[in-house]
């Protein structure tokens, strides 16, 4: 329980690693979220027949 | 074998190799994070003046390098955008800027909760803590143009301005300390003298910094991944990649 203290000063060190743990924590979930929503959106594209064709295949 | 990176500037091209760059860079943040720690809270010593409140260190200090550092590398991609006309450039910029964000608002918090036991004080407008919270505008500002502005490449153009404009500010955070009387310390740190604290200290700090680098190449790569696909919705290169098929 010592160590947890920190001398005192428990709330302001943990509150500070707990702080940067859980930003980066809903950083990381944030952007995991933002890229599979944006897949699943691709993804909706290519099933509406929205994508644009090949060059290269309509030109043949 | 010389390779041509210039074929990288291409986001369908740049796409796959940010993918298979990212476990590395993830892997590298969250070893070096663990070790940064360990040293930070466990293996440095007591201060001999701030007792164990000194271990926020370890996490405020490489938090504000990394949020004036992405500052000017989101700049730097800005005037890439602007000078080349490129898309991807942009896009890195666009990614970098919530990262930044974040980095700067963990400065800005740890740093309150380091000065109140302390300075006695969450905050005070010396001229460190008040350019760092003007950092916080700038990138919130930059991402709220972006998502005022409907045309991404008009948005792109107008967030490359503001991001240059912005960069100003950087070397104020850093030099602050040196032009103004402030509450905050000044720099222990230097390129030139020797580091004026302890060496197991400084080594943490240093890996801590290395891999809060890591972890924003790592997160800045994903977040980029994701804009690229809505950016370049509707390409065909989109509809053939492997994560659309299920």
């Amino acid at each position: 329980m010592d160590y947890l203290a920190m001398g005192g000063y428990g709330f302001y060190v943990w509150g500070s690693y707990g702080v940067a743990a859980l930003a980066l924590l809903i950083e990381v979930l944030s952007v995991r979220t933002r890229r599979r929503r944006a897949v699943a959106e691709a993804r909706m594209d290519e099933q509406e027949g929205v994508t644009l064709p090949n060059v290269s295949e309509v030109l043949r | 074998m010389s390779i041509n990176w210039y074929k990288f500037a291409s986001p369908a091209s740049f796409y796959p190799l940010a993918g298979r760059l990212i476990p590395w860079f993830a892997m590298g943040a969250a070893v070096l994070g663990i070790v940064g720690a360990w040293i930070g809270l466990v293996i440095a010593p007591t201060d001999f003046q701030q007792g164990e409140a000194y271990r926020i260190i370890f996490i405020h200090v490489p938090a504000a390098w990394m949020s004036m550092f992405l500052y000017l590398v989101m700049a730097f991609w800005g005037a890439l955008a602007l000078g080349f006309n490129t898309r991807l450039s942009a896009m890195m910029a666009q990614a970098i800027a919530p990262t930044g964000a974040l980095m700067t608002f963990i400065a800005l918090c740890t740093g309150s909760l380091w000065g109140r036991p302390t300075w006695g004080t969450y905050w005070a407008w010396d001229a460190r803590m008040t350019s760092e919270l003007i950092l916080l505008f700038l990138y919130l500002g930059v991402i709220a143009l972006r998502n005022a502005i409907d045309d991404p490449r008009r948005a792109d153009r107008a967030c490359a301005v503001l991001s240059l404009v912005g960069a100003v500010n950087v070397p104020i955070i850093y030099f602050s300390v040196k032009w103004w009387n402030t509450l905050h310390q000044g720099s222990s740190v230097s390129l030139t003298a020797a580091p004026r604290m302890a060496a197991i200290m400084l080594t943490g700090m240093l890996i801590m910094s290395i891999a809060a680098w890591l972890y924003a190449i790592a997160v800045v790569l994903m977040r980029v991944r994701a804009i690229i696909v809505e950016r370049e919705r509707g390409s065909a290169w989109i509809a053939q990649l492997p994560e659309l098929a299920r």
